[in-house]
């Protein structure tokens, strides 16, 4: 299997933050400016770090580092335009055909590439299916990578010191947490991307969806589900 | 503490327009060839180790807050924005809003 993965039964990669006790780097201090009412004759001011980073631009832009239409692009494009439908795609379009399926867990790269979810974040991408005897499960214990092309702009948990260091220590407690309880014969594999590499869980087609087609099943593929903390939903499921 | 979220509705993307315009900067200094995305992550999960340290991160306002950070410390020790400069130009800005009449647009 290519890139770095964990196994759950090893103590390899253990809670990463026990043991530190230093104090708090700089930068720090958490600025807060006093109480705007609305009959303030000026304009509302942003909290600190938005100031901040507005400085960054301006001196970026000042030099001529930065485009701001650029920086307007990128953020339309998280905003509105990528997120986790552009997974189920490709989920649904695995569940239906078993040659594209075979070569998307074989080499991701070139599959992913001709259909347009390239680039970006998503350089490298392994798919990792779930099955009878494995579920998989994806953690990022350095940071937060994530597969952008596929599911776009990670959630607020996936962020988590929480999750970033209980997903490798107890994951069938972590799974019970959002409702997946497996069965004790499914062995869970907890897969830790990096810079390099990112994952994405083909998760297993539920029963029922036999004679659906790939826009249907699509919609049955959650964000979760692609990370391995949920399964997809089955027909009729009432949407979540 | 549980992990799972509260199913509601969904979360925004971007919580605060501030995270978006902080990730769309570093994402668009990488692809200018600023620094390559392995350094960034290097640093920035350095930052949040640190950071977690003390408590525990939830991976909201507190992430977004070690990613300013890790941009702010990476630009200065590129030269491409030193702290004397990001702290003039951030008082400017406070300035601009404090003078600028309500509902005017904020300029320097």
């Amino acid at each position: 299997m290519p890139g770095s993965s964990c196994d759950v039964q090893s103590e390899a990669a253990a809670p990463m933050f026990c043991g530190w006790t230093q104090a708090l780097g700089a930068g720090q201090s958490f600025f807060m400016p006093h109480d705007h009412h609305d009959d303030h004759p000026h304009a509302l001011l942003p909290p600190d770090p938005a100031l901040r980073v507005k400085a960054l631009e301006t001196i970026l832009t000042e030099k001529g580092l930065i485009d701001p239409a650029a920086l307007e692009e990128i953020i339309d494009t998280y905003q509105n335009r990528i997120g986790p439908q552009n997974g189920a795609r490709v989920v649904a379009r695995a569940w239906s055909d078993p040659d594209f399926k075979a070569a998307l867990l074989a080499d991701a790269d070139p599959v992913l590439a001709e259909l347009g979810l390239y680039g970006r974040q998503g350089e490298h991408m392994v798919v990792v299916e779930n099955t009878a005897q494995q579920h998989n499960m994806v953690v990022c214990t350095l940071c937060s990578c994530y597969p952008w092309p596929l599911l776009g702009i990670p959630p607020g948990w996936y962020k988590s010191d929480a999750y970033r260091a209980r997903a490798v220590r107890e994951p069938r407690k972590v799974l019970a947490e959002f409702g997946v309880t497996l069965p004790e014969s499914c062995a869970v594999r907890v897969w830790d991307s990096t810079a390099e590499v990112r994952y994405l869980v083909l998760p297993a087609r539920p029963e029922g969806s036999e004679s659906l087609g790939e826009e249907e099943l699509a919609a049955l593929v959650t964000r979760d589900s692609m990370i391995g903390t949920g399964l997809a939903k089955v027909p009729g499921e009432a949407l979540a | 503490m549980s992990i799972c979220p509260e199913v509601a509705a969904p979360e925004p993307v971007f919580a605060e327009p501030w995270h978006a315009q902080v990730f769309a900067l570093t994402v668009h200094l990488n692809e200018a060839g600023r620094f390559s995305w392995a350094d960034w992550v290097e640093r920035f999960s350095a930052t949040l180790k640190r950071h977690g340290l003390s408590r525990e991160l939830d991976g909201g306002e507190d992430y977004f807050r070690a990613w300013l950070e890790t941009l702010e410390m990476f630009l200065a020790e590129q030269g491409a924005a030193s702290r004397a400069e990001a702290e003039v130009m951030r008082s400017r800005w406070e300035e601009a809003y404090l003078s600028t009449p309500h509902g005017a647009p904020v300029k320097l």
